[in-house]
């Protein structure tokens, strides 16, 4: 009986999960003293501005253009989506920036720098669905001069920029999926293998670090 | 209404009179960049905070190396 309870996909997925992420690297008491920086701060920004996105999407959702266009509270759950959209690509990209200095790829964490790299991209690809289905004047600019150039790639009898439809469900429903997604497997990543180290603290130097240090 | 207009003086409406945004975009035009001073502005303040996150220093970290 006991070995037919260890052979159970259930049992091995849970030991695996344990092994790999048991609950004080889930949920740590401390960080590592390098982590007191600045620098280390706009991971999580990014994460809080998200939180704020994603809300405030919420609501654009569930009161549709007509009230976003012509409510004051409409204006001002519209410009929070927008400046809320701002702040999550600002702090990602200094995230970025700080985390390519820190070559935070280092000491197996290919997977961590990957999956952020896949939502960087994602992030611009909702941002620009999310500009497509405004329902203004600049939705239509927007729409009408990115039709030639996502046509010229072939992509466009799958994503038609001037179908209004298509591109709010790519917008509310699989990009914010992608999204959410990859941002769970980015946060359990960097859980699993922790804060990439400064370069004198890495245990693991990396062969052209080796190199250079000798 | 005799052109006289009815919206109140707010916070609001004096910021907008101060930065008007319903008017055509200014650009920056220098050899091939050509960028609106609007995103060129948000270059240099993503440049800055990033230069100021890595030399300000953080709350605490004093008191950490001391506790250490």
């Amino acid at each position: 009986m006991s070995e037919e309870i260890d052979r159970q996909w259930t049992t091995r997925l849970r030991r695996k999960a344990a092994g790999k992420l048991p609950p004080e690297k889930l949920l740590p008491d401390t960080q590592s003293s390098y982590v007191a920086s600045w620098i280390y701060v706009f991971g999580v920004a990014t994460l809080a501005a998200l939180g704020v996105v994603i809300g405030t999407g919420c609501i654009l959702a569930l009161r549709g253009p007509q009230w976003w266009h012509g409510s004051s509270y409409g204006h001002f759950v519209n410009s929070l989506h927008l400046w809320s959209v701002e702040v999550f690509m600002f702090a990602m990209v200094i995230h970025l920036w700080g985390k390519f200095a820190m070559a935070a790829w280092r000491g197996g964490r290919t997977l961590t720098w990957m999956t952020g790299v896949v939502l960087f991209l994602a992030s611009v690809a909702t941002s620009f669905t999310g500009y497509a289905i405004q329902s203004n004047f600049d939705s239509q600019w927007i729409t009408t001069q990115a039709k030639d150039g996502i046509n010229a790639t072939g992509a466009g009898a799958y994503f038609n920029v001037l179908n209004f439809g298509q591109m709010m469900m790519w917008h509310i429903v699989l990009m914010p999926l992608v999204l959410v997604l990859l941002t769970g497997m980015h946060v359990l990543l960097v859980r699993m293998k922790g804060v990439v180290p400064p370069f004198e603290d890495d245990p693991t130097p990396t062969p052209d670090v080796a190199r250079v240090t000798e | 209404m005799n052109g006289e207009i009815d919206e109140p003086v707010t916070v609001f409406t004096t910021v907008a009179a101060l930065l008007p945004l319903n008017t055509l975009g200014h650009y920056i035009h220098w050899h091939f960049i050509y960028i609106s001073v609007a995103n060129f502005t948000v270059v240099v303040a993503m440049i800055v905070t990033f230069v100021a996150a890595l030399f300000l220093p953080f709350p605490g970290r004093k008191r950490r190396k001391e506790n250490k």
